[in-house]
């Protein structure tokens, strides 16, 4: 039989929580971080709303030797890796560092840092650029820090397919601990809120432009007129459940007990979007029945053409209002490949305390057959849970989370 | 000696802003002949301090020289031989 991969541990940076219980008990509070931007004067830039995390420092938690070196993201996600092993019981100096990969994936690596040395360049020239640039902005530098940090030589890498990143480096994982590997380190953190972020994210023409922190993303909803960009996400300690009873991991949260990913025809095609065949095949990897889901977490992209083929999707596989729906990333923001591992890790909690996080601000339009949970919590018994994230560019992917087999 | 040495001061100021400090480490404790691998500074935080040095003093420090140079005494020399004949120019 082959190996199951579970959650044991879980690290989370949200905009609306810093770490676990704080952010879970904001989800179930239905409380939003949605706000003006202020790591950036946004007033000349078309849209002015984010999802930021305050009252994080650096300083407080990593070693000084690191600071010159590591961006916001990097830093972020190292502290989310320390905090994913804490709840996990897991001191990687204990463990053989092979034992150990981190396999993460990144939006756009390093922005904030890699603006600052492309202003040094431009403006003093090249020998006011930081060594350090060479590796800090760089998409697989989340997972070489945490690797550096931890110790953990084994397999290791970086998936960059945006938003679907986030659960396609779960799936890389899964397949390395299938391989051999007995814990890797997974999930992601982006973090790109400064102008050249901002202005990269324009580009796609998805971001919302209202000032109004409540009306400004509103996935499902007549008024969706895209998404506010956030920062942060969720590590997670993936194990072969083997491994993890045999060590007595303190808790295992969940399996990620299926995958698929799929790709979009080029527009004009004749074929419909892949999101459907995602889902239908993360579900038969998983062997899993429609029937048997308890809660989708929606990609919520809050582009009407998008919400459109999400809805459609589920209600093709599903049947109409036939599977609980929400997006509590209408509380952060779309974090870039970080929503989709807080997606997974808040499917974690869904599984481990019976309830289903709200969908904040929208109103469901009536053109989606949907069951949208929305305003506040629903308590339900969740088993099994489906997680979906599109990518810019045609990324769909989809990955299902079930309690752990007893 | 140049007429404005380089000193420790100086060099513990440029590796606190280029590349920071390691905890375990007192870079106020006598580390004249403390190898910098030692300090906690790997070839990349060299780089960066190489860097600095360079910009700060408008010298340009010889590659391999600067690799030679493990230790703050050696540094301090290397980069002071190059500011007098700078200055001797």
């Amino acid at each position: 039989m082959t190996p199951a991969t579970v959650v044991t541990g879980l690290g989370v940076a949200a905009p609306n929580g810093l770490g676990l219980e704080p952010y879970w008990s904001a989800v179930l509070a239905g409380r939003g971080a949605i706000g003006r931007v202020s790591r950036f004067d946004p007033s000349s830039y078309p849209a002015q709303l984010a999802g930021e995390i305050s009252g994080f420092v650096a300083e407080d938690h990593l070693p000084g030797r690191l600071l010159p070196q590591t961006d916001r993201m990097t830093r972020i996600a190292l502290v989310g890796a320390d905090w994913a092993l804490e709840d996990a019981g897991v001191v990687p100096q204990t463990l053989p560092e092979y034992d150990m990969g981190v396999i993460t994936a990144s939006h756009s690596g390093g922005f904030e840092f890699g603006q600052r040395e492309l202003q040094a360049l431009w403006s003093k020239g090249g020998r006011y650029v930081s060594a350090y640039q060479s590796f800090a902005w760089f998409y697989a530098v989340n997972s070489g820090q945490i690797s550096i940090r931890n110790g953990m030589r084994g397999p290791s890498g970086v998936v960059v397919s945006d938003q679907a990143g986030g659960l396609d480096a779960i799936a890389q994982a899964r397949r390395q601990i299938r391989k051999g590997t007995p814990l890797i380190v997974s999930g992601a953190i982006d973090a790109s809120i400064c102008p050249w972020g901002w202005v990269a994210q324009l580009a796609s023409d998805r971001i919302s432009r209202s000032s109004d922190p409540r009306r400004a993303y509103l996935p499902f909803d007549d008024d969706a007129a895209g998404h506010v960009p956030g920062e942060g996400g969720a590590l997670l300690i993936l194990e072969d459940a083997d491994y993890a009873r045999a060590r007595g991991a303190r808790r295992i949260y969940a399996e990620i007990a299926g995958h698929a990913a799929t790709f979009d025809p080029p527009p004009g095609s004749s074929r419909g979007p892949g999101l459907q065949r995602a889902v239908e095949q993360a579900l038969a990897d998983a062997d899993a029945a429609p029937d048997e889901v308890d809660v989708v977490f929606a990609d919520a992209a809050a582009v009407p053409e998008l919400d459109r083929a999400e809805a459609e999707a589920l209600t093709k596989v599903f049947g109409p209002r036939a599977v609980p729906v929400t997006a509590p990333k209408t509380m952060t923001g779309r974090l870039y490949s970080g929503a989709a591992p807080l997606d997974v890790a808040t499917a974690c909690l869904s599984i481990r305390d019976g309830v289903i996080p709200p969908t904040v601000h929208t109103a469901l339009s009536a053109h989606y057959d949907l069951d949208l949970v929305s305003g506040s919590p629903r308590s339900a018994p969740v088993r099994t849970a489906l997680v979906l994230a599109r990518g810019y560019g045609g990324f769909n992917s989809a990955v299902v989370v079930r309690a752990p087999r007893p | 000696m140049p007429a404005n040495p380089f000193t420790l001061d100086d060099l513990k100021s440029i590796l606190r802003e280029g590349a920071g400090a390691d905890e375990g480490v007192d870079l106020d404790a006598d580390i004249l002949d403390s190898e910098f691998d030692a300090l906690g500074y790997e070839s990349l935080a060299m780089l960066e301090t190489a860097g600095r040095i360079e910009r700060e003093y408008g010298i340009s420090l010889d590659e391999e020289a600067f690799a030679d140079a493990r230790t703050p005494r050696a540094l301090l020399s290397l980069v002071n031989e190059r500011l007098s004949s700078a200055q001797a120019v």
